[in-house]
């Protein structure tokens, strides 16, 4: 079991999520971060009051996934969220000790093995 | 009456009149902001708040003279421009120059509901451009076909308000300045939703008070018209409202306050020309019949290609047209003493409503096109696909609407202050004190 995380620009988090929907990925969590990636600074002035804006609005996924779909969520993470600027994001796959379904108890894989997939027998 | 005459009353009433009007422009500006992402809430609600400025300074300089002076039926001349000869002397009842002001919120409200068809996408620096020139060559003219003694005056073309020179007139403009600059990168490939409701039903609170002086006002005087006008415009936005909130009732089992709000302003564009001419049952009438075209319009054109974003056809231009007709059938000679419709016996004057209707689009659609297109020639219209992306508050303003100090660097504008160097101090003062 692996734990993606992808931070992506937020123009391009409705493309990310359709794409892993896409891929059956069907989990996740998003919240709205800010962060510097080493993207130029966009430059902004209030009433002769000029700043540098260093952290940029960003949207993080989390994605608890058995290992193969380690593989495929990536790949169109990346597909989807690349504009090819500097500041498009990054993804991080970190090991999981342990996941457990509060609904049912059910833990590890089945933990996140949606549902309706379980039930079809492709889990 | 051989001499004009000032009347103090008329004039009190028209200052009144022309300060609601100027607010309508800000309050559309929160009707439209509402509406777009909060990444373009700034820029879209500037496209209004500039044309105070930009149509506000081009109406004194060449606006009014090409509306309101004597000129040909198609177009006034230059004999006002700068203002020369707009003094204190009467009007109608008023003095000229506050006539002036008054018209120039109308040229500015009317460029300013352009901007609703083309958000989100379109760069500032050739929005300004457009509708600075857009009042001059578009606008004057076509206020001066009804308003200014033009041909449609002579037709007897009924438009009280503005129906067709504001509402027809600019959402003609916005029809066409949609399909110019073409759709926004993430229409119907995402959802785009209003970031904030509040403001949208602010702004059309705010458009329906600052209706009244457009409405009422335009009788030009505090009289049994005006007030005739006045009633209409708070009875036919109210059916407007109730036929719109059950339309949503039965299509969907919800009443939407975005439904609600645009209900109110497609009232009020469709009793607009009606306003001082038909009786308030009548009004009544006109404001609930209005409901039906613009919204199934408005349902239809979000299946279609066409990004008008705000639905200014739909609202404006549908209102407006169907407004505009309706004044031809509902007008009534008990009211207004001056003509009747269709219903009251005088079928001939829809007519007319259609000429009017129809030489507005047509004025409008060309004039937009050759203007948007010559602009294009000399600075592109769109902005890149990535601006877009960031949105147009930041690459286009530099600002944000919702911006957070967290990671805001203070840039210091202060000069930096060199280190002291007192030998070259010293040499020009020296040189200073050899020169005196």
């Amino acid at each position: 079991m692996k734990l993606v995380v992808a931070v992506v620009r937020p123009e391009k988090a409705n493309a990310v999520l359709e794409a892993l929907f896409r891929a059956d990925v069907q989990g996740l969590t998003i919240s709205r971060v800010q962060g510097h990636g080493g993207e130029t600074e966009q430059v902004e002035t209030y009433r002769g009051t000029t700043v540098k804006m260093e952290l940029h609005e960003k949207v993080r996924f989390e994605i608890g996934v058995s290992d193969h779909f380690v593989e495929p969520a990536v790949r169109v993470i990346l597909a989807a969220a690349r504009t090819g600027d500097v500041g498009d994001g990054k993804v991080f796959v970190l090991p999981v000790e342990k996941i457990y379904r509060i609904r049912t108890g059910e833990e590890d894989k089945a933990a996140v093995t949606p549902v309706q997939v379980a039930a079809a027998g492709r889990g | 009456m051989d001499t004009p005459v000032i009347v103090p009353a008329d004039v009190a009433f028209m200052l009144v009149a022309a300060a609601l009007v100027l607010l309508m422009t800000p309050a559309l500006a929160f009707f439209y902001g509402g509406l777009v992402r909060s990444k373009n809430a700034l820029n879209t609600m500037m496209m209004s708040v500039a044309a105070l400025g930009f149509v506000g300074v081009a109406w004194a300089l060449f606006g009014y003279s090409l509306a309101f002076s004597e000129g040909s039926p198609v177009v006034g001349d230059l004999s006002k421009a700068f203002l020369a000869g707009v003094g204190l002397e009467a009007q109608g009842t008023i003095p000229q120059i506050l006539f002036m002001a008054y018209q120039g919120t109308f040229a500015i409200i009317t460029a300013a509901l352009i901007s609703g068809a083309i958000v989100e996408r379109m760069r500032f620096f050739p929005y300004l451009v457009f509708v600075t020139l857009w009042s001059l060559v578009v606008y004057a003219p076509i206020a001066h076909w009804v308003w200014g003694g033009g041909f449609l005056a002579k037709l007897g073309a009924l438009d009280f308000a503005g129906g067709t020179v504001v509402h027809v007139n600019a959402a003609t403009a916005a029809l066409v300045a949609a399909l110019v600059i073409g759709q926004r990168k993430d229409y119907a490939r995402q959802a785009i939703l209003p970031h904030n409701v509040p403001f949208v039903l602010l702004g059309a609170g705010l458009l329906w008070f600052g209706w009244f002086g457009f409405n009422a006002g335009s009788a030009l005087a505090a009289n049994g018209i005006a007030s005739l006008a006045f009633v209409n415009t708070m009875l036919a936005p109210a059916a407007t409202l109730v036929v719109w909130t059950l339309l949503d009732l039965s299509r969907s089992r919800k009443a939407t306050a975005v439904g609600a709000a645009t209900g109110i302003v497609v009232g009020l564009v469709a009793i607009t020309p009606a306003a001082g001419f038909v009786s308030p049952m009548a009004a009544l009438v006109l404001g609930a019949v209005a409901a039906f075209p613009s919204y199934f319009a408005l349902v239809f054109r979000a299946r279609t290609g066409l990004d008008d974003s705000l639905d200014v056809v739909a609202a404006h231009g549908v209102g407006g047209s169907v407004g505009a007709l309706l004044t031809g059938v509902l007008a009534s000679k008990a009211w207004n003493g001056t003509v009747d419709g269709l219903l009251y016996g005088n079928p001939g004057q829809l007519g007319i409503q259609a000429v009017g209707v129809l030489a507005t689009i047509a004025y409008s659609a060309v004039a937009s096109y050759l203007l948007l297109k010559l602009i294009n020639l000399v600075v592109p219209l769109k902005a890149a696909t990535k601006e877009e992306g960031l949105g147009l508050d930041v690459s286009q303003h530099g600002e944000e609407a919702y911006a957070d100090d967290e990671g805001a660097i203070l840039i210091l504008q202060r000069p930096e202050v060199a280190a002291p160097q007192p030998a070259k101090a010293l040499t020009a003062a020296t040189a200073e004190g050899g020169r005196s």
